[in-house]
């Protein structure tokens, strides 16, 4: 017998998964194919009409020195806010998975933080760090440490990597705890018995074991630094100082909507898309295959 | 020589004691089942000499040393899990070598171990295997393996067959029970299963409600049960109890029958008959009437009932291998030294 449910007419199905096809037609594949269109088109500069270039914005592009500088960015960003976001959360998820009073209590207000939205969470650590107004600052200041994110290109970068790793812990946190209470008490028990200590237990026994979870996380955690963050970026440095802090989707904003080079910035999607895509199938092809035991 | 002893050992969760008290001494290679129903505290008396629970009052001693404050891995135990707790993602060479690593032995040395292990366990031809890819029975074997390569003072076994199926169960007791006495380890097996128990121990210590019931050789259980709740436990099937009264050396049953008892007994008694000692006898008191048999082939079971009341009783009838051979009423007598008197109170009296 047939257990899976089937459909006698086609006209239902086709009704059920209409909304889903429609929401990804016009979100996703209007918009990419826009893109990709636009991306061999270069407008005057009033905007009245559009002239073919074929390959044109691509060739301007990787001879753009600002661009290829974005790329450096890119990377040195999302290494930073995947390792301390998955470092912090996984810290975190060890410590609260041995508390036995309160853990509720514990997880509930690690949890809180990703309930921020990117732009608001910006917003809260630009009020904590302004030079002039901000109150850690002006700790800083008080500690003898010249504070000044707006000038300091280091300083900016670091302050949007904590930013946006800060609402990011939140959400490995959770996938680390449910892996670590996944892991079976016995095997932990054995491996005491067996002489390991705590960190040599984690090394060789619990964190092969998260090697699944770990995986899915640095997936889904590159794929929020190349593409989520832009709230964050936009609302703390606007991409500076000297675009510092411009990663590749933020150079997709500023040169397409401030200034206005539509034929650049959709050459520059093509590209991260093609990014994104090729990371991913990376990760799934070499690394995948290696986590699963 | 490696000699366990528990001095008034006693565990609270919180306000809930769960063990009251538990006295024994284990000599050197020996091997002792700890034996109760689900929630007795067997397995938690066990977790505490294996350092996984901590020691709410009393002592544990390992070698005449006091263990109470020692981890786990201090303690030079090695402990065969339920689940047999393999690590996943390890091969069986792995699992097994994994303490011998922690300890830093050399390659060679631990290659000779884990070999000499597998070779014993007839694991030679998996040890690159992962956990995964064997049997039950294999994966039991492995964890039986990673505690043999160890060398520890002492063995702890928490139910380690109950994930088997009933053959291989009888399989692998059997090899445990050689093993245990090849390697000449101290051993403690806990277990809910009385076969197991009485076919393993050296000594059975009986635990209820985290009470120790009586502890001594299977046998000793056996023909003298010190409690009532022994007696139930240990035999299968369970003996049959009936209330009586006691008086000038006769124990009279509830319906009437009489049965020559101690003369130092007197008042209201509970007597207990296995169905293995009663036998078939023209001439006997108790009289069976059948209600269910169930034939096991080289003998049959009679569930009935005394005859002229409704009281429960069971009788085994060894060689009789068809329900056809019986009579509705049977008579029976009682063997010799097969009735067990024990006080309101369930002590054996």
């Amino acid at each position: 017998m047939d257990k899976r449910v089937t459909f006698s007419g086609w006209w239902l199905p086709m009704l059920l998964i209409l909304p889903q096809l429609l929401i990804t037609a016009i979100f996703f594949f209007w918009p990419a194919g826009q893109a990709i269109y636009q991306s061999a088109f270069m407008p005057d500069p009033f905007g009245l009409k559009t002239q073919f270039v074929g390959w044109d914005n691509f060739t301007f592009l990787f001879e753009d020195e600002y661009y290829l500088a974005s790329f450096k960015t890119t990377a040195i960003f999302s290494l930073l806010v995947t390792a301390l976001s998955m470092g912090v959360a996984l810290w975190l998820a060890l410590m609260a998975d041995r508390i036995i009073k309160g853990s509720g209590t514990y997880r509930t207000l690690l949890i809180w933080p990703y309930a921020v939205a990117p732009a608001v969470a910006g917003v809260l650590w630009l009020f904590m760090f302004r030079p002039n107004v901000g109150l850690m600052s002006w700790y800083l200041d008080k500690v003898g440490y010249d504070w000044n994110h707006v000038l300091n290109d280091g300083q900016a970068m670091g302050l949007v990597v904590v930013a946006s790793s800060w609402g990011r812990i939140s959400y490995n946190f959770l996938f680390f705890l449910a892996g670590l209470q996944a892991v079976p008490k016995s095997v932990i028990e054995a491996a005491a018995i067996d002489g390991a200590h705590f960190w040599h237990r984690f090394r060789t026994i619990v964190f092969p074991l998260l090697a699944p979870t770990t995986f899915f996380l640095l997936v889904v955690n590159v794929v929020y630094a190349f593409f989520e963050t832009f709230g964050v970026i936009h609302t703390i440095t606007s991409g500076g100082p000297q675009q510092s802090t411009t990663i590749m989707v933020y150079k997709v904003y500023s040169d397409g909507f401030v200034g206005q080079d539509l034929g650049s910035s959709a050459a520059q999607s093509v590209v991260l898309l093609l990014i994104v895509g090729m990371l991913t199938i990376v990760q799934f092809k070499f690394i995948e295959r290696k986590v699963h035991y | 020589m490696a000699t366990l002893n528990l001095i008034d050992v006693k565990k609270s969760y919180g306000k809930d004691e769960v063990i009251h008290g538990v006295n024994f001494d284990i000599h050197d290679k020996e091997f002792v089942v700890i034996v109760g129903p689900s929630g007795c505290g067997k397995s938690t008396l066990l977790r505490m000499m294996a350092g996984l629970e901590t020691v709410t009052a009393g002592e544990i001693k390992i070698k005449d040393r006091r263990v109470n404050e020692l981890e786990p891995m201090e303690r030079n135990i090695a402990m065969v899990f339920q689940n047999y707790a393999l690590y996943p993602h390890m091969s069986v060479f792995d699992n097994m070598a994994y303490s011998l690593k922690i300890a830093k032995l050399g390659k060679a040395e631990i290659k000779a171990r884990v070999d000499n292990a597998a070779k014993l366990l007839q694991l030679s031809e998996y040890l690159k295997r992962k956990p995964r890819q064997l049997s039950g029975g294999q994966r039991q074997r492995v964890a039986m393996g990673r505690a043999i390569v160890r060398k520890p003072d002492v063995f702890l076994f928490d139910e380690p067959l109950s994930n088997l199926d009933a053959k291989l169960r009888v399989q692998m007791r059997l090899e445990i029970k050689k093993l245990q006495r090849d390697l000449g380890v101290t051993s403690v097996y806990v277990t809910h299963d009385q076969v197991e128990a009485m076919t393993l121990g050296d000594r059975l210590m009986v635990l209820n409600g985290g009470y120790v019931e009586q502890f001594g050789s299977p046998i000793d259980l056996y023909e003298r049960p010190a409690s009532l709740f022994v007696a139930e436990f240990i035999g299968s099937p369970s003996m049959n109890i009936i209330d009586g009264h006691a008086a000038d050396g006769v124990v009279e049953l509830v319906n009437g029958v009489r049965l020559p008892g101690s003369s130092e007994v007197a008042g209201a008694v509970k007597a207990g008959i296995r169905p293995e000692h009663l036998s078939l006898d023209p001439a006997g008191v108790i009289a069976i009437r059948k209600g269910v048999a169930e034939q096991l082939g080289s003998s049959t079971l009679v569930h009935g009932t005394l005859d002229g009341s409704d009281i429960a009783i069971s009788v085994a009838l060894p060689g009789v291998h068809r329900e056809e051979q019986l009579d509705d009423v049977m008579c029976f007598s009682v063997m010799e030294q097969g009735l067990h008197l024990f006080s309101a109170d369930g002590k054996r009296v």
